[in-house]
């Protein structure tokens, strides 16, 4: 499965390298060049947090991560993944891999996609700042219409999957 | 160089950890070791194509290009562009607000402003990379197939409700 996903994904890199190479050299390489500067940039932040996931998963058992949004809980399960997706903030380099657990431990597509879909456009730990930026109404109608468009979401991709 | 100390001091304890987890036999270093080692493998398959697409996307699409074309009478070009300037960038929601303070002063409108903020959250493709590699092209085409339209309406509802007094203030550290 992540094989397959690698080798879709790694043919499209090369693709549009050589696209790119054939295009203009020398605007290639300076791209490159600033891949390789935002790769080594985010290298340390990364393996840190790849370091704190792998602490966090042996302390928190799967069983409890399953028992509130896998195969069995319903819309229960569903409704506190856009809870705790509304209110918490998790990086995506967290919240993929967690996704990808909680599938594999029979959580559904519906609850996964309302959780990673909160998690992105919903955000009330920093609707503070958010407030500071667009004003009270503009930032709380922001955040309930992605609360809204985050159940559809949820809903479409469950019942598509 | 004491930088690069500082930077890799917990990566270092890690390592060290580990293999001293795995000399005393200790179960619980062992578990989360090889947690970490399918952390990695994951993402070491996925990451070094993704931020060759992000280096070639920046050289070939620079932000002030983009920017120039995202005022109020821009329509589906400017909504166009504002999403692909989203997918340009990195990292979690809040610093989006200050590109949005930015796309504000350069004369976007407050729909595009917003579709903006959408993209930005749901579509940037260092993301995309990473969710193809955990949850599948599936899950992810599809998933982006149906907030888009829904952000895009967002921004339109958005300039109807707040549109007349909207401003985005600079916010200081």
């Amino acid at each position: 499965m992540v094989l397959n996903n690698t080798l879709i994904f790694g043919l499209f890199t090369g693709i549009v390298l050589i696209l790119s190479l054939v295009l203009d050299k020398n605007k290639t390489v300076l791209g490159l060049k600033k891949s390789w500067k935002m790769l080594f940039n985010i290298l340390h932040p990364f393996l840190n947090i790849l370091i704190l996931l792998s602490i966090v998963l042996f302390f928190v058992p799967n069983s409890l991560i399953v028992n509130y949004l896998g195969a069995n809980s319903g819309w229960f399960g569903f409704g506190i993944a856009a809870i705790i997706g509304s209110i918490t903030l998790i990086p995506g380099f967290i919240s993929y891999p967690l996704a990808a657990t909680l599938l594999s431990q029979g959580a559904t597509y519906a609850v996964v996609a309302v959780f990673m879909t909160t998690l992105m456009m919903v955000g009330i730990v920093t609707l503070p700042l958010e407030i500071k930026y667009f004003g009270k109404r503009a930032a709380i109608l922001r955040n309930v219409f992605n609360f809204i468009a985050a159940i559809i979401i949820g809903i479409l991709i469950g019942w598509f999957m | 160089m004491n930088k690069h100390i500082k930077n890799y001091a917990w990566i270092i304890l890690f390592i060290l950890f580990s293999i001293g987890s795995y000399f005393l036999g200790f179960k619980p270093g062992a578990v989360i070791y090889s947690n970490f080692n399918q952390f990695l493998i994951e993402m070491i398959t996925i990451i070094p194509f993704l931020f060759i697409l992000i280096g070639l996307f920046d050289v070939w699409f620079p932000k002030e290009i983009l920017e120039k074309h995202m005022g109020k009478e821009s329509g589906v070009k400017g909504i166009f562009l504002v999403i692909l300037l989203a997918m340009l960038q990195a990292g979690p929601l809040y610093g989006a607000f200050p590109v949005a303070y930015i796309l504000y002063k350069k004369g976007a409108s407050v729909k595009n402003i917003f579709i903006y903020l959408g993209a930005f959250a749901s579509m940037k493709i260092p993301m995309l990379g990473i969710e193809i590699g955990y949850l599948g092209i599936k899950f992810t085409i599809l998933r982006t197939l149906i907030s888009l339209p829904l952000f895009i309406l967002i921004g339109y509802i958005m300039e109807k409700m707040v549109g007349k007094d909207f401003e985005v203030k600079e916010v200081k550290a």
